[in-house]
């Protein structure tokens, strides 16, 4: 079925790949800029600081925890406050829960709404049809593919040509197609027509409002906000580039964002570190297949210098889990020399004494080979290629001696 | 013969004045390239290992003949090149520059595909036919002339797979780095469609990873469409859904784009998916003494 390539709900990412993740009170503050409605609210880091914003806000508020995962209301990271003791109370409970893995420093206080009727709404960047998708469904709160599944009749989408742009005859097809109540159509097209020019101006991949609500007065408000943005275009977009505040859990993912460095981490005792995307993704499967499991992803880039191998290698040493390390490095721009000393420095630097399988192909490869030759570091053993490398790293995992 | 490039290339190279642009012209150039002009505002006059720098595509085009260009611009001004590029009429650019915003390169292609010229990448090593002519960044010592076809959007996996190649002494008629973004000008069913009308292709290795429905399409295609054989590989198989593996393009989104989704696809359509970069070499070597 066409959308679930689109899967606009399930488009979870890592901050420090290429795609930056905002939390839903910065994608409302952005929401803000381009006149959608919001609810008014405040962000909180402590259970005082809920109870002030309650206070302020007045009236019964909601307590939202702000973590980059769906799945926060089953989790109970939603709860409503009617007075500022209560809310004090629940930001008490919610700061600090673990999400499925994400712990929760900061809440969004934000005024209850009266919710009359739950729409969705999102412009997905559509990488199959190389297109922007504007989806609208009259069924919100809910799985948008499962509404496309069930219900297919309460879901329109209209793919936008990118140097045309967005019309209001496309948000009025919308409207009229996705069984939007009457007397929220006006409001609804004048959003869509707004969150286009927000998924445009922010260079993003996702813009989402789920859900989208139709108020006892009569407004149409975003009840919600998902926003992914596209990492290559944060060059432009400064204010943005603020607010990729690192929330990183993960003291491995933490470092690596400091440093520079593309790192996605797993749960095996393999470290991995090679240059090219796709290289190391290939490189994790023939671990994989020789019995081993992957610690991590690491990609050192192309026209990695010695001090980006050093600065990987800290990342890679610095996790306790991983028992041997495999470096697979194929060079084109990325020379083996480089490689080479660049292992040596960190070896030297961080004295580690853990076992290093080291594969080295392509630019330089001699000279590279040589160097490590040269030192012959006690613990490490090179490799002629890449599968009896994987195998070699695996079997010492599971301490096979060398 | 070969596709995309060859010995009829004469190429210009948009910011050759630059660090990476100087080296790899000058490398391209040494491959035997024909590599006819440079192009780096307010540079006219000046020369990079011999080649001519204009100020404009437009007057390199119209003084040397070129007929390809390869950008090596920064992100941000990448976008402007490439429109530069299609203005000056050459048939073919190829795009090495790495981070070019999505929106942008939405843009480019939408306007791109109402034409009838052909971009490779963006974020892509380039093209070579070994031999004849090297577009790029590709390290050509791990490249031999010879009759198979290879299309990757993975740089360092397509010399992982040529030198498992060139250890069974395969060459290839040409390699082709599609690039690995979201929005890369060039598919797979572009270039395979290519390689299927080339009568010195004999075989065809596609490369794929996970993201993206890029390689189910190709199959399809394969199956209706192509008659030259081919292999396929793909990249991903343990990268946890949801996590983003380095390349844009890299990412899965739902119950698409897995590498199992992928290589499914494709054996459905009787393509058979080499489990590793070794096996993938073993597989075009059995296929092609199949013949």
């Amino acid at each position: 079925m066409a959308l679930r390539a689109h899967g606009a709900h399930c488009l979870v990412t890592t901050s420090q790949g290429r795609r930056l993740d905002l939390f839903e009170y910065q994608g409302k503050q952005l929401f803000a800029r381009h006149g959608i409605p919001v609810p008014s609210g405040e962000v909180a880091e402590t259970p005082e600081a809920a109870r002030a914003a309650a206070e302020r806000i007045g009236g019964t508020v909601v307590v939202k925890a702000q973590v980059q995962i769906g799945g926060r209301g089953k989790a109970g990271g939603i709860q409503l406050a009617s007075t500022p003791d209560e809310a004090e109370l629940h930001a008490r409970n919610i700061l600090g829960m673990d999400i499925r893995g994400h712990i929760v420093h900061q809440v969004w206080v934000e005024a209850a709404s009266e919710i009359v009727k739950e729409y969705y709404a999102s412009v997905t960047f559509d990488r199959s049809e190389k297109k922007p998708l504007v989806m609208l469904s009259a069924a919100g709160g809910m799985d948008i593919e499962e509404v496309a599944a069930t219900q297919p009749e309460k879901l329109a989408t209209v793919h936008v040509d990118p140097l045309t742009g967005f019309q209001a005859h496309h948000a009025r097809w919308l409207v009229y197609h996705a069984g939007i109540d009457a007397g929220a159509q006006a409001g609804v097209v004048k959003i869509l027509q707004q969150l286009y020019q927000a998924f445009t101006e922010f260079d993003t991949m996702l813009v989402e409002i789920n859900p989208l609500i139709w108020t006892a007065a009569g407004d149409v408000v975003a009840l919600d906000a998902k926003v992914t943005i596209d990492n290559n275009s944060l060059y432009r977009h400064p204010d943005l580039l603020e607010m990729q505040l690192s929330v990183t859990e993960d003291p491995q993912e933490r470092l690596a964002q400091e440093k520079g460095v593309t790192y996605v981490k797993l749960d095996g005792d393999v470290g991995i570190l090679g240059n090219g995307a796709g290289l190391v993704m290939s490189t994790l499967d023939v671990v994989a297949l020789a019995g081993g499991r992957p610690a991590n992803f690491l990609d050192a880039g192309g026209g990695s210098k010695a001090d980006e191998v050093v600065a990987a290698l800290e990342v890679l040493l610095s996790d306790p889990k991983v028992k041997v390390l495999l470096i697979n490095i194929f060079g084109g721009i990325t020379r083996c020399d480089e490689v080479a000393k660049g292992l040596l420095t960190a070896l030297d630097n961080l004295g580690a004494t853990l076992p290093i399988v080291v594969r080295l192909d392509g630019t330089n490869e001699d000279e590279g080979r040589k160097i490590i030759a040269e030192q012959a570091p006690p613990n490490v053993v090179v490799e002629a290629t890449m599968l009896s490398a994987a195998q070699r790293a695996v079997e010492l995992a599971k301490g096979v001696p060398a | 013969m070969s596709i995309l490039v060859d010995t009829n290339t004469k190429l210009v190279v948009q910011g050759i004045t630059g660090r990476e642009g100087a080296f790899h012209a000058t490398r391209n150039k040494a491959y035997g390239t024909n590599v006819v002009a440079g192009v780096t505002p307010g540079k006219a006059g000046q020369d990079v290992d011999g080649i001519p720098v204009f100020n404009t595509v437009r007057d390199a085009v119209e003084q040397t003949g070129a007929n390809t260009a390869m950008v090596f611009v920064p992100p941000r001004f990448a976008t402007d090149a490439l429109y530069e590029a299609l203005e000056s009429g050459v048939e073919l650019i190829i795009c090495v520059t790495e981070g070019i915003p999505a929106h942008d390169m939405l843009r480019v292609y939408t306007h791109l595909r109402r034409g009838d010229q052909t971009l490779i990448g963006p974020n892509c090593p380039g093209i070579i036919s070994p031999g004849r002519a090297s577009v790029g960044i590709m390290p050509t010592q791990v490249f031999n002339p010879g009759r198979v076809g290879l299309v990757s959007r993975s740089g360092t996996l397509t010399y992982q797979i040529s030198k498992e190649l060139a250890l069974l002494g395969i060459g290839q008629s040409t390699v082709v780095g599609i690039g690995g973004d979201a929005v890369v000008g060039s598919s797979f069913i572009d270039i395979v469609g290519r390689f299927d009308e080339d009568p010195e292709t004999d075989l065809i290795v596609m490369v794929g990873e996970i993201g993206g429905n890029e390689e189910e399409k190709a199959a399809d295609f394969i199956a209706e469409r192509v008659s030259t054989p081919v292999v396929s590989y793909i990249a991903g198989f343990q990268a946890p859904p949801g996590k983003q593996m380095g390349h844009a393009g890299a990412i899965i989104t739902g119950s698409s784009g897995t590498a199992q989704g992928k290589k499914q696809a494709l054996e459905a359509k009787g393509v058979r998916v080499g489990t590793n970069p070794t096996e993938v070499a073993r597989l075009v070597q059995e296929t092609l003494a199949a013949r």
